[in-house]
């Protein structure tokens, strides 16, 4: 199964196209994926899991969110502030 | 890229502007041989020295002159159709480009491997090389391969703005907040100019596009030296 998402992972290109956001507003596409990313560590080492994995949605927000975005909401993330539900 | 008296639209450099183009010059053909048609019938019907004061039916003519230009409009719907659905087809993009408009210059950003980030401003005028274009030209264009769907994600960090570059049949707004996706694919290595189509405060004019597709072979040799300079 890891080795599946480490494949997937290796041969990353850009952020393939998600049939839950078909349309031409992908802002959700992005957070949603930034989401992702902090609940699957979350989640993986509160369990003490391999987070390895997350680095899927981590690419995947990468590509997608513009890095102003992505540096304030790792501040927020840091500051406690962030609004989202992780 | 538009020349002095340009009258029609740019030459496509994408496979959708190509298609767009076909349509258009297809729909305008028909609209021109209507109103030929129309001012023809018009002018006939005003200067003829023929009169007739007895009510006459004309089911006959009714019925054509109902049935046809239901005809036409299905002939300018079914391309057009076509095309439409054709430009939402899914596409698995080979890269991700995120262009962000500001007041008044435009930034890109390549981060699905490294963070290569930076800005566009126009070369005023007074600093134009001969045989750069006036209000066209940047300091850095953005690069992309030729041959690879490109995805765009377009979004603005204060007003609206708008990304379009005609010869690749892209326009998409800039809003902030919001990011709005867009694909081309370029056919051919060329440098394509476009400029901000929102209105967004005093340099709106002065903000202009420039895209450089280049073969992709050399796609990655360029990304690299970019992210050295920047």
């Amino acid at each position: 199964m890891s080795e599946a998402i480490n494949e997937k992972i290796k041969n990353y290109s850009t952020a393939p196209f998600d049939a839950r956001f078909p349309n031409t507003n992908q802002t959700r596409n992005c957070y949603q994926n930034y989401l992702d990313f902090h609940r699957c560590n979350k989640v993986l080492s509160a369990k003490d899991h391999d987070v390895t994995a997350c680095e899927w949605y981590k690419r995947v927000y990468k590509s997608l969110c513009p890095i102003g975005w992505v540096d304030k909401w790792d501040e927020q993330v840091e500051n406690g502030s962030f609004p989202g539900k992780i | 890229m538009a020349y002095p008296l340009q009258l029609g639209l740019q030459d496509a450099t994408s496979p959708v502007m190509q298609e767009l183009i076909h349509i258009h010059d297809h729909t305008l053909m028909i609209a021109l041989l209507v109103s030929t048609m129309v001012f023809y019938t018009i002018l006939t019907t005003v200067t003829t020295k023929l009169t007739n004061k007895n009510m006459l039916d004309s089911e006959g003519i009714q019925t054509i002159w109902t049935i046809a230009p239901g005809l036409i409009l299905i002939l300018i719907a079914m391309p057009s159709l076509r095309v439409l659905y054709m430009m939402d087809e899914v596409n698995n993009p080979h890269l991700t480009v995120k262009t962000i408009g500001h007041q008044w210059y435009w930034s890109y950003e390549y981060t699905d491997y490294k963070n290569l980030e930076f800005d566009s401003y126009m070369i005023p005028t007074q600093d134009l090389i001969p045989g750069q274009f006036r209000l066209l030209e940047t300091d850095h264009r953005m690069v992309v391969p030729t041959d690879s769907p490109v995805r765009m994600l377009i979004t603005a960090h204060d007003v609206i703005h708008s990304w379009a570059v005609p010869t690749l049949g892209v326009k998409m707004d800039a809003i902030p907040g919001r990011l709005n996706q867009t694909t081309f694919v370029v056919s051919h290595p060329a440098v394509f100019y476009g400029q901000c189509s929102e209105i967004c405060g005093a340099n709106h004019s002065f903000m202009p596009i420039s895209v450089e597709a280049i073969p992709l072979i050399h796609f990655e040799d360029s990304s690299t030296s970019m992210l050295a300079k920047i």
